[in-house]
Parts: C-alpha cells; sequence; structure tokens
C-alpha cells in the first residue's frame, strides 16, 4: 500500500471521502464503549457480584473522582511520572549512543551481540528485588527499571535504522565526496530516525511499566504503589481507579511521542499515512 | 577545442568472489573529449555500468590508470578528491533524500560544501526552471512522479557545476513517453550547460538520439566492440528517429549487438 501511495504524485481527491469517514467512525468508538461499559455494570448488577471482584463501572467511576480530589493522589502520579520520563530518558540516550555505534563498528556489533541477546532474554523483571538491594527503596531503583525495560527497543531499533541506509544514497555521498561527519549528520542519522522513533514508541510503553512494577515491589510512592495500597485495602474499585490512571498517563506518553514523530520526520511514509486517516 | 577531458589507459576490473574471479572488464582505453555527449551501449552484463562507475570513482580499477581532466583518479591508497569535484553523478534511481524537499535535495551537494544560504537559493531556482521543475521546490520526493524525481536528481548532479555528468541508464525506469520528452531535455540541458556527458543504456534508439559518439560493449568479459560517430546535426527533434539514416545506424548497431 505504501509503495502504491509513492507513486502517486497528487492525492488530494480521497480527503473528502475519508473526512465524511471520520465522524462515524467517532460515533462507533463511543458507541462500543457504551455497550461495554453497560453491559459490564448490568452484570455486575443481575449476577450480585462481589465488589471486590469486580466492581461496577458507577463504582469504579466514583472512586476515580473520591482520587482524583485528593492532592495525595498527584503526589503519587508526580512520582511516577518523574520516575518514567527519568527512566525513558537515559534509556533513550544510552539506546541511540550504543546503537549508533554499533551500528557503525561491525566488529564491536559481533563482539557484544552475544552479550546484549542474552540481556535481552534474560527477564528483566525477576531483577527488580536485586534493584532495590542495589539501589534502595527511593525513586532510584524505579528509574534504573524503568531504563532498562526501554532500553532494548531504542537500542535495537537504532542500530537497525543505522545499518539500514540506502546502498544508493551512500553512493550519492560517496560521489560527493561527503566526509565521516557530514555521512553521518546529512545522511545516517535521518535515515534512521524513523526507526529510533519506533524504538521509541515501544520504549515509552514499557518505561511506565518498569516504573509501576518498580513501585509494586518497594517503596511507598508512586501510582504502583497506590495500586498495592488499595488491594491491601480491598478497595478493588480503587485499583480499577489506579488503572485508568495509569492507562491515561500511558495514553499520553505516547500521543507525545506520536507527536514527535509528525514533529522530527514529517516526510516518512508512517507520518503520511496517518496524515490521511487523522 | 578538443581536449580530452576523461582518459582510460589499459584499464580492467576484477571482481573477485569465491567462487572465482569474475572478469567484469577486459582491458580497455578510451578517451572522451570535452563537451562530448558519449553514450555506452550495450545489453546487460556487458560491463558498462562497471565502465561508468570506474570513470566515477566509486570502484577502482584492477590495472590500469584513470584521468580525469588530467588529473590522476587513483594517484595512491585512496580516490583523489580535486577529480571527483568535476563529476556530478545521475544513478538509475533518483536516490533524492526522502527526508529532504526537493529544493534541499538540489542543493546538498553545494551545502556540503558550506555555500552561503542566498548561493543555495539561487542556484536551486535556476536548475529547478533549466529542468523544468518549478513550483515543485518545498514538496517532498515521495509527492512528485518518477519523472519529475529523475529531473530532480539532473538538477542535483549539475547544482555544483560539474565539468563532467555521468549517467546511468537515468531513465530506465520511466515509461516510454516519458523518456522520450526526457530525452529531448537532456539534450536541451547538455546544449545549454556544454559539459562532457557519459550516459549509459540499452536503447539502440535512445543511444543514437542522444549520441556525438556511441561505444558498443560486448559482454564477458566487457569490452569495447565498436565505436560509431553519429553524424546528426544538432538541435535533433523526435522526427529524427522515422529518418532513413537513422534507421541505418540502428540497423548497423543491432547487428553488431546480435555478433557480439
Amino acid at each position: 500500500m505504501v509503495h502504491g501511495v509513492s507513486e502517486t504524485p497528487s492525492r488530494g481527491g480521497e480527503k473528502p471521502r475519508k473526512r465524511l469517514l471520520m465522524p462515524w467512525t467517532a460515533c462507533s468508538t463511543i458507541l462500543l464503549l457504551a455497550i461495554f461499559l453497560g453491559a459490564w455494570e448490568a452484570y455486575v448488577r443481575f449476577f450480585g457480584v462481589s465488589s471486590l471482584i469486580l466492581p461496577p463501572p458507577s463504582a469504579v467511576v466514583g472512586g476515580l473522582i473520591v482520587m482524583v480530589g485528593e492532592t495525595e493522589t498527584w503526589n503519587h502520579v508526580w512520582v511516577t511520572v518523574y520516575e518514567t520520563v527519568l527512566g525513558f530518558f537515559f534509556a533513550t540516550v544510552i539506546g541511540i549512543s550504543l546503537g549508533a555505534v554499533l551500528g557503525k563498528i561491525l566488529w564491536l556489533e559481533k563482539t557484544l551481540n552475544p552479550f546484549i541477546i542474552a540481556t535481552q532474554v534474560v527477564p528483566k523483571v525477576a531483577l527488580v528485588p536485586l534493584f532495590v538491594v542495589w539501589f534502595g527503596f527511593g525513586p532510584s531503583s524505579k528509574v534504573i527499571v524503568s531504563a532498562v525495560l526501554a532500553f532494548f527497543p531504542i537500542f535495537t531499533n537504532t542500530l537497525l535504522g543505522v545499518k539500514s541506509v540506502d546502498t544508493g544514497h551512500r553512493e550519492v555521498m560517496r560521489s560527493l565526496n561527503a566526509s565521516r561527519w557530514h555521512t553521518f549528520w546529512r545522511l545516517e542519522l535521518p535515515s534512521a530516525l524513523p526507526y529510533v522513533l519506533t524504538g521509541m514508541e515501544i520504549g515509552v510503553v514499557l518505561a511506565i511499566i518498569g516504573a509501576v512494577v518498580g513501585e509494586y515491589l518497594g517503596g511507598n510512592a508512586g501510582l504502583g504503589h497506590m495500586a498495592v495500597a488499595a488491594m491491601n485495602a480491598y478497595q478493588t474499585n480503587q485499583l480499577f481507579a489506579v488503572i485508568i490512571l495509569l492507562t491515561g498517563l500511558g495514553f499520553s506518553f505516547y500521543v507525545t511521542i506520536t507527536a514527535l514523530r509528525r514533529l522530527i520526520v514529517p516526510w516518512h511514509e508512517s507520518v503520511f499515512v496517518n496524515r490521511d486517516q487523522g | 577545442m578538443t581536449a580530452v577531458e576523461i582518459e582510460l589507459s589499459g584499464i580492467d576490473k576484477v571482481f573477485p568472489t569465491p567462487e572465482g574471479d569474475i572478469h567484469a572488464l577486459a582491458t580497455t582505453s578510451l578517451s572522451i573529449n570535452a563537451g562530448e555527449f558519449l553514450v555506452l551501449l550495450g545489453s546487460s552484463g556487458c560491463g558498462k555500468t562497471t565502465l561508468l562507475r570506474l570513470i566515477a570513482g566509486l570502484v577502482r580499477p584492477t590495472n590500469g590508470q584513470i584521468r580525469i581532466g588530467g588529473r590522476d583518479l587513483w594517484p595512491g591508497k585512496s580516490r583523489n578528491r580535486q577529480a571527483i569535484q568535476d563529476m556530478g553523478i545521475v544513478f538509475q534511481e533518483a536516490n533524492l533524500f526522502p527526508w529532504l524537499t526537493i529544493e534541499k535535495n538540489i542543493s546538498l551537494p553545494l551545502s556540503l560544501k558550506g555555500a552561503s544560504k542566498s548561493v543555495l537559493r539561487e542556484t536551486t531556482r535556476r536548475l529547478t526552471k533549466l529542468v523544468g521543475i518549478e513550483g515543485f521546490e518545498r514538496r517532498w520526493p515521495r509527492e512528485l512522479s518518477g519523472g519529475m524525481r529523475q529531473r530532480a536528481a539532473i538538477a542535483r548532479a549539475l547544482s555544483y557545476d560539474p565539468q563532467i555528468l555521468l549517467m546511468d541508464e537515468p531513465f530506465g525506469a520511466l515509461d516510454a513517453m516519458t523518456r522520450e520528452s526526457m530525452n529531448l531535455e537532456l539534450q536541451r540541458i547538455w546544449m545549454a550547460t556544454q559539459r562532457t556527458v557519459v550516459l549509459v543504456t540499452h536503447s539502440i534508439a535512445e543511444a543514437v538520439f542522444l549520441a556525438d559518439r556511441i561505444v558498443l560493449l560486448s559482454p564477458r568479459p566487457g569490452r569495447i566492440d565498436t565505436v560509431i560517430d553519429v553524424p546528426f546535426e544538432r538541435e535533433r527533434d523526435v522526427r529524427l528517429q522515422t529518418s532513413g539514416e537513422f534507421q541505418k545506424i540502428i540497423r548497423l548497431l543491432r547487428d553488431r549487438l546480435e555478433h557480439a
């Protein structure tokens, strides 16, 4: 499909039809959500399910409203945001630099490859208790878990991006006597950016998971801690409310990266296709 | 003024592979004059692209010497950067950078050389006009048709004012109609810029229509079979292709290709 699009110089004619489709898709999404919530509420009420096991949506919304009204909640949200952003930041910086370097130096990549694969397949969540022992119950252990989880997709995608530079483009730079620096800055980096951003999209979601899992296992702050506290207090509706907050958080991070994609690689196919559909 | 621009003295090219050496080009000598339109013609596997890539300095000859504008292309271990500066290359694919707009693609070579913004703007303005893609300066390459992209690639190759334009089947991926109009455009650009052009093609008609001189190559290993001067006046137009003289040269070349 992408190739077909690239052959067509102008696709202006298709746009009006797609615009007309938009309200209908939005309506059906909302309708679907309403049906789902209605069925959930009905199921819980008719079958008398204990709210300890599955609270009705109305109770979840009630819990959420109470929660949102408390400053305490926002302190927890802030802690999770802080850990995620910091972890994601380290993962991005280290992932991109290491990916770029290994992508350029073949022998180094070959030497380190077994280690990279080993660290990638090890269940990193199992290392969390170790990180807590090493770095304490404070935010630093969560930042590290978050960074470790987010690192790999960013690293591997950058590596792939740097290695996937088009041969024809390389020859253009070669025929222009381009220096190594120019070749990196004007060709390899922009060519790898779409890959890097894909890595970051996956990475940012993992960064949140890392922070929350870290909070589950140690410490007394953050949304992960709130979830555990709600469970221990048998407040299942509050647990659901925390999950909703986390989902919202994840969604805003993801949307930020997607917006970044439109900003940084407006020329790329992924953005073109999205722009036409949205 | 028939100064020799490109001189190949006894060059050959062997590509070593695990299954044995591939002799891509047998010992070849050829002189190309300044301002000449030379076409390298041959079927696939005859080494015409290898020959062009040797001239471009993209691959190194196994033996022999290449001189561009009097400068030895491979004086030592690495390419002579100054010899390369005089050449612009148009590849089979346009090879535009998708992250640069058409104007940024065209001005890329000059921007690598550190030219000022005003020079870049002036050059793109002049070249988009020359190759006929005005109004598309701010578009992404993917928004343009294949023919337009190839025009932009030609503009990019001309942007730093090289003495020599090397073209490797630049219109091979285009349909016959677009190809014909691109040939006319190319003739016009060549006449306007007075550059030395070396063009690789497997189309006999394209070769006869464009060339001052045709070098016919034969395969396995690639070597020069025949060199033919094309006598037609400039500016040539499409009706020339139906003339008896034109057809005669085509027949001659076709015979040679079959024997080769």
